[in-house]
């Protein structure tokens, strides 16, 4: 329990709080009107809360478990609450991070200007694994390849934001951030009558928005298809729910052919043309013919049509080199060549493993440190050293020495928490944010983001297939 | 619309038409077999018929053996293994929701999801005693699944597949149900008018929500001759086969596009026929063999509607393909 202490509750900032005890003003609304509520209604609130979600079918498969299996991302009905301006100054710093990294990926995939300048090593892009080659001298409509990117950030003080990953495949979650307020609203309407939590429901618009910005130039009224690797995917909901939302066709990739560098879906009308396939499949999968040809969930031709601009794909082919978890280390340098400025969202510190003075820092201090592969995403595969078991470390020890390379490690954060509905009441929890950032012909955000939270006391890891939950983000108006 | 969701919205209305159907068909079958029973062979032959009417007769036979009543109700109604059983449809039924989440409301996919997550909590508890509540219950559901579905759906092409599913499914249904109780109830056709026939009638009647009706309009005994009238040859009763292809025929005039000529050709005939013909004629021909070929036909015209609307084969692009909209705007606004 004391060693949980030390990374848990105890010194980390708490949203509500902050780290004196006082409750901070944008929570007077919460403290007031939510947590007031005796313990026995606010957990009837969660279970009416689970009944809806179940209703809805808002479920995820997890890899692995039972095929029919659906689960519930556990919700939880204390929000976590932004001011105004700290919002301000997030957004300010997401876009121009995002600017910054979709700026490096087209400079890679033409001049590769930043490697001339000796900013980022030739061998981290053109070595690594996720540069395709494919995609050298492509030209993309607004020059975006990440229309749509997910910034993981976590708060350690007041004013101390970290990112910690940048995802910019295919990111997920933002389902979520919309069904979270929905239920919010319907459960605690009294909530929301005094109107001074900024909306989110607009951003299937702002998508849509920014998927017809996307459309090869030459196209007017282009046709947007949201493309599904199918109804067994984790994300599959999400996937039906976004393209509902904005009125266009779900497809699979069995529903999509190529002729003459064109892609049709089969309708009952006949073949009709598709302009803009917001893809949910990952690169490998998406086309038999230019990678994975063993793939059943893609397109034959689709990459060859995309590179003659016949069809625009939203996120584009390639992204994976700027959300690498060893380019990510750049990316402060990034923001200073390509825009001239300081960013304004900072890096976590992070230790190389292929170096070997980081290296030897860090096998000497596993028991602080976070330790992640660089290729790794979901926390599977990653060592959280000061709640792990001695064996743990001594294992994880052993695969890092096989291939340092392959790690990165960080300090272990004192991620912010949250007041959280647990079995023993209201409790703080640790929590992280996923902002949607969006760009076409310009960027632009729905006020909010995903919080997730991790429900086990003293845990770090917030993700979805390890127990965590999630909360409703409220941005308040000024 | 997409050929697959099309697919997914047919067969979604279709099979939640089966357990309707399924329901009902037991419904009766227990309400029968609470009549006094003449022996042992009738009441082989009351359980043998509705697994003979869901197609479920040879994978009864497989499980089971000997036809007795739990065991019937049981495949029919609560049998993963048994595929039309009205556990079945409703998975099936929702399995086709959720691939086509995007193209029904949300409304349309909180029933059909509570159906089958309620029904999981059901199974357990459910045995012959409370069976009544349970076919009510899949009857309820069912229409309140139509009702909400036509209360909160575009009219556009997604309803019509649904109906096409709906409607497409009824007229086989009813068939069946008419054929297979024409043969229990009649070894000859003068043989009528006893007490025991009148409430095998009136049974039938009642499955498919047809005793008002036919009391309203013939204000009579119940005859076979008009029961099948009923049935068949009635536009203005719901569940007849004039009226289910009246609406296949009508919404198929009104799927978009110049696809599908040949399905509009045959529900057309077959639509006219039901039109024009007589019972008479019918029984003349033979009430079976009508119904015989009426399945046929309506199975014909399933296979035409699959190759014409659902199925995703054929990349060629025909000579021309259709324009897109962004293009048929141009040549409208073009001089």
């Amino acid at each position: 329990m004391v060693k949980m202490n030390q990374v848990g509750s105890v010194n980390a900032f708490d949203e509500m709080h902050g780290f004196d005890g006082v409750t901070r003003s944008q929570y007077l609304d919460v403290a007031k009107h939510l947590l007031s509520l005796p313990v026995d209604s606010l957990g009837q609130k969660q279970r009416d809360a689970e009944l809806l979600f179940r209703r809805m079918g808002i479920t995820f498969a997890v890899y692995g478990a039972a095929a029919e299996e659906e689960r519930l991302i556990p919700f939880d009905v204390v929000p976590r609450v932004f001011g105004a301006q700290e919002w301000q100054r997030l957004e300010a710093g997401l876009k121009q991070r995002v600017k910054a990294l979709n700026m490096f990926l087209h400079d890679i995939y033409h001049d590769r200007e930043i490697i001339k300048a000796g900013v980022i090593p030739a061998e981290q892009v053109l070595g690594n694994s996720m540069y395709c080659a494919a995609m050298q001298g492509v030209d993309l409509p607004n020059q975006v390849y990440a229309q749509i990117a997910g910034i993981d950030l976590v708060r350690v003080a007041e004013n101390d934001f970290y990112v910690l990953e940048d995802n910019l495949r295919t990111p997920s979650g933002v389902s979520y951030m919309l069904e979270n307020r929905n239920t919010m609203m319907r459960l605690f309407p009294q909530l929301f009558t005094q109107h001074t939590v900024r909306p989110v429901a607009h951003y299937p618009q702002l998508l849509l928005q920014t998927l017809r910005e996307s459309a090869p130039a030459y196209v007017e009224n282009p046709v947007i298809v949201v493309l599904t690797p199918g109804a067994y995917n984790s994300a599959y909901f999400e996937h039906a729910f976004l393209a509902s939302q904005m009125g266009v066709e779900l497809v699979e990739g069995k529903d999509l052919f190529v002729s003459g560098h064109k892609v049709y879906m089969r309708t009952t009308q006949g073949p009709q043309q598709v302009h803009v396939i917001y893809r949910r499949v990952d690169d490998d999968y998406l086309d038999p013919l230019a990678f994975k040809p063993e793939s059943m969930l893609g397109v034959p031709g689709l990459f060859d049509a995309y590179c003659h601009g016949g069809v625009a794909l939203t996120n584009g082919v390639g992204t994976g080199i700027a959300d690498d978890k060893s380019t990510y280390l750049f990316v402060p340098q990034m923001i200073e060549f390509y825009l001239g400025e300081q960013p304004l969202l900072s890096n976590v510190p992070t230790w190389r493993l292929d170096r070997p003075d980081d290296l030897s820092y860090v096998l000497e201090h596993l028991p602080e440190l976070v330790v992640k592969e660089v290729q790794g995403s979901g926390g599977y595969g990653m060592l959280v050293g000061p709640t792990s078991a001695k064996a743990e470390i001594e294992a994880y020890r052993a695969r890092i020495l096989k291939n340092p390379a392959g790690f990165i490690a960080q300090p272990t954060l004192a991620l912010s928490t949250c007041p959280t509905m647990v079995e023993s009441g209201v409790a703080p929890r640790h929590v992280d944010l996923r902002p949607f950032v969006l760009s076409g012909k310009e960027i632009r955000l729905a006020p909010g983001g995903l919080t997730r939270v991790a429900l086990a006391e003293g845990s770090l890891v917030v993700n979805s297939s390890q127990g965590g939950g999630t909360k409703d983000t409220w941005v308040l108006e000024e | 619309m997409l050929s697959r969701t099309a697919d997914h919205l047919f067969w979604m209305a279709r099979y939640i038409e089966r357990a309707e159907n399924t329901a009902r068909i037991l419904d009766v079958a227990h309400r029968t077999a609470m009549l006094p029973d003449e022996d042992e062979g009738a009441v082989a032959r009351l359980w043998f018929a509705p697994l003979n009417i869901c197609g479920s007769a040879e994978g009864y036979e497989k499980k089971y053996g000997l036809v007795e009543a739990g065991n019937v109700t049981r495949y029919i109604a609560l049998d993963p293994d048994n595929p039309s059983s009205i556990y079945s449809s409703l998975m099936q039924a929702r399995e086709s929701a959720r691939a086509v989440r995007g193209a029904i409301t949300t409304e349309m996919w909180e029933i059909i999801n509570s159906m089958w997550l309620d029904l999981k909590r059901m199974l357990p508890s459910l045995d012959q005693a409370n069976l009544d509540g349970f076919f009510d219950w899949v009857k309820e559901r069912s229409h309140l699944f139509r009702g909400v579905t036509l209360g909160t759906i575009l009219k556009d092409d997604a309803l019509y597949f649904i109906r096409l599913g709906t409607f497409l499914e009824r007229a086989d249904n009813t068939a069946r149900i008419l054929d297979v109780k024409y043969h229990i109830l009649l070894p000859s056709v003068a043989d009528v008018g006893g007490a025991a026939d009148y409430y095998q009638w009136g049974a039938l009647l009642n499955s498919v929500s047809a005793q008002e009706a036919y009391r309203k309009i013939y204000r009579d005994s119940i005859t076979p001759m008009r029961v099948a009238e009923l049935l068949i040859l009635r536009a203005d009763m719901p569940r007849s086969l004039h009226a289910c292809l009246n609406e296949v025929d009508s919404t198929l005039e009104v799927i978009n596009g110049s696809t599908g000529r040949e399905a509009r050709r045959l529900a057309g005939e077959l639509h006219a026929a039901l039109h024009f013909t007589r019972i008479e004629d019918v029984f003349a021909h033979g009430l079976h063999e009508y119904l015989t070929d009426f399945l046929a036909r309506t199975h014909q015209l399933s296979n035409e509607i699959h190759d014409a609307y659902l199925s995703l084969k054929d990349d060629k692009i025909p000579g021309g393909i259709r324009p897109d909209r962004f293009q048929l705007q141009l040549q409208s606004t073009s001089p």
